[in-house]
């Protein structure tokens, strides 16, 4: 019987909530092409984020110890081919996050497995939906090897549901291959907001803030959301990178996006589209943006935000 | 040392994409092909890496039909020295591609390999990985500047790689989740890069000028040995489905009342 193995994300001993959305396509998979799932975790804490996954999935194998201590991509990639061979899969799935897509490929060239990245549908056992042109075209893409990866954006798939009965953890043993990278440091930019591409709301800013993001951080705060920037921001060093929605930022698709002083580029958009609500705030009319907003406000966002904060501060 | 560059003709992101009728592709004519942007800047850092540990050497490689010249070209007005490309007309999944470049590289020796993180026609963010697999190197994926780009570290043009004392490895700033991490990856290696590495040089005309004389070595798959039937096809292209049209509200409390009692989302 086919198998699939679902590559884990974790950090600290704790699960990324983009696994869960991995994990859903990986159970559609199963679905299409038959099969059961089965998942690995690698890293520090390895141990501990297993027990917590072996509540969606009934067997879940844990890569710990020497030369798994940070994500590299050489020594984590071994681990899950290692996994891979191990319980014969058939598919490897993971998050396209930017752990998912720095090790996915190197499984895929490992295993000689043909690659769909960053996945927005399942279509059939080989063949998958995904984003090119920056969202302008939709791909429907078919993996001719037998044995495939595939990664996928978490933000097109639901949290998977815990299973009936907790499933078994298993100490996989692998010896790292002695990789040719080193871990140097981690400069952590730390917030007490939701992380943007898990928070149900997110507030942006673009280049109408002129760099003066109170009165986003303000909106931000009261709607308990996540604050989100355009690439004009980032790159003049506003705001930190990981902030940036767009193409080649984070790809967000929260209840309620607000993008106020954003102008809209293509690539912007290609980050935020598939957002449930989009509000609009802009003082030109004619900003693109407007296109894609259920609701627009032609306004000085100096003006409008500080109102939207209290007006929603009265509905709370 | 000898740096290894990546430029894949693409079209030009300003360019309006729309849907061949019969769902087999996208509308080509009428579309400007430019050098993948992400490329361009991996071209910037290997010039100045060049630059700062002379004497060094820039190759500008491209995979593509014969019109990828012009990208190779523009490179080269950039201010690389040399250029290879590598002729095939039609599609090329990322794999193809990535064991065309082991290939080149395994012919030219270079000591870094330079790539764009994603080519922006199909985004697919794996070429630079497979490669360095391929070739058993070590890989800094997303790499980065520890600086903004208007900082007098960017203006002054220093590159945001930092090579070791003997030129053995690379300390290399790459752009994960919640935050950068500091990688040093042991030369040969390849580095894709991210955004805000640097920012890319406009070529001068003099420059363009000189990159007519430079030369472009061709190759083709069959004469590097490489099988390039797709692992992954491409079997039907469509239209993004389309948002229903907003509307414009007059004011914020406009607003609120319809986030509230229509969207129910505040």
């Amino acid at each position: 019987m086919a198998t699939i193995l679902l590559v884990a994300e974790q950090a600290h001993g704790h699960l990324k909530k983009a696994t869960l959305s991995a994990l859903t396509a990986a159970q559609r998979l199963a679905q299409k092409g038959g099969g059961q799932i089965q998942a690995v975790v690698i890293g520090a804490g390895a141990a501990q984020s297993a027990q917590e996954l072996a509540a969606y999935v009934s067997t879940v194998h844990a890569v710990e110890g020497g030369g798994f201590e940070h994500g590299l991509a050489e020594t984590h990639s071994a681990a899950a081919v290692e996994a891979a061979k191990k319980v014969g899969a058939t598919d490897v799935v993971l998050a396209a996050t930017a752990y998912g897509k720095d090790i996915a490929p190197r499984i895929a060239a490992k295993l000689g497995a043909g690659m769909a990245s960053d996945i927005l549908a399942v279509v059939s056992a080989n063949q998958f939906k995904r984003a090119m042109w920056a969202g302008n075209a939709i791909a429907t893409v078919e993996v001719t090897t037998p044995v495939k990866v595939v990664s996928v954006r978490a933000t097109e798939f639901p949290a998977a549901q815990k299973g009936g009965s907790p499933g078994a953890v298993q100490q996989l043993g692998v010896t790292a291959p002695s990789p040719k990278t080193r871990f140097i440091e981690f400069n952590e930019v730390k917030s007490a907001r939701p992380e943007l591409t898990e928070a149900s709301v997110v507030v942006s800013g673009g280049r109408g803030t002129k760099g003066d993001f109170k009165p986003i951080e303000a909106l931000a705060d009261v709607l308990n959301a996540a604050v989100g920037a355009s690439r004009a921001v980032v790159d003049a060093g506003w705001q930190p990178n990981d902030l940036q929605v767009g193409q080649t930022g984070k790809v967000v698709a929260p209840k309620l996006y607000i993008a106020a002083g954003i102008s809209g580029a293509i690539q912007h958009l290609a980050g935020m589209k598939g957002s449930k609500t989009i509000v609009a705030i802009n003082k030109d009319a004619e900003a693109p943006i407007f296109q894609v907003a259920d609701y627009g406000l032609v306004a000085d966002l100096f003006k409008a935000l500080p109102e939207l904060t209290e007006e929603v501060k009265k509905l709370k | 040392m000898k740096i290894l560059v990546t430029v894949k003709r693409v079209e030009d992101y300003e360019s309006k994409i729309k849907v061949k009728p019969d769902n087999s592709w996208i509308v080509t004519e009428g579309v400007n092909y430019r050098a993948n942007p992400f490329d361009e800047i991996a071209v910037e850092e290997a010039l100045r890496v060049r630059d700062a540990n002379a004497p060094s050497e820039v190759v500008a490689v491209s995979i593509g039909s014969a019109a990828a010249q012009a990208e190779i070209r523009s490179a080269l007005a950039m201010g690389a020295d040399r250029g290879i490309l590598v002729k095939h007309d039609g599609f090329l999944d990322s794999d193809a591609v990535a064991r065309l470049l082991q290939k080149v590289v395994a012919k030219e020796k270079p000591d870094l390999v330079l790539m764009g993180k994603q080519a922006v026609d199909v985004d697919d963010n794996v070429t630079g990985q497979l490669l360095a697999e391929y070739l058993g190197y070590g890989q800094a994926t997303f790499a980065s500047k520890k600086e903004s780009l208007e900082s007098p570290e960017e203006k002054a043009k220093k590159p945001g790689l930092s090579l070791g004392a003997d030129k053995k490895s690379v300390q290399v700033a790459r752009e994960v989740d919640g935050g950068l991490e500091v990688l040093e990856v042991q030369l040969p290696a390849v580095i894709t890069v991210d955004l805000r590495l640097n920012v890319p040089r406009y070529a001068s005309l003099p420059n363009i000028m000189k990159a007519k004389k430079k030369p472009i070595e061709e190759l083709t798959p069959a004469a590097l040995g490489v099988d390039v039937a797709p692992k992954v096809k491409v079997v039907r292209v469509e239209a993004p489905p389309a948002r229903a049209a907003g509307i414009k509200v007059p004011d914020v409390a406009t607003l609120v009342k319809k986030l509230h009692e229509d969207a129910k989302v505040v």
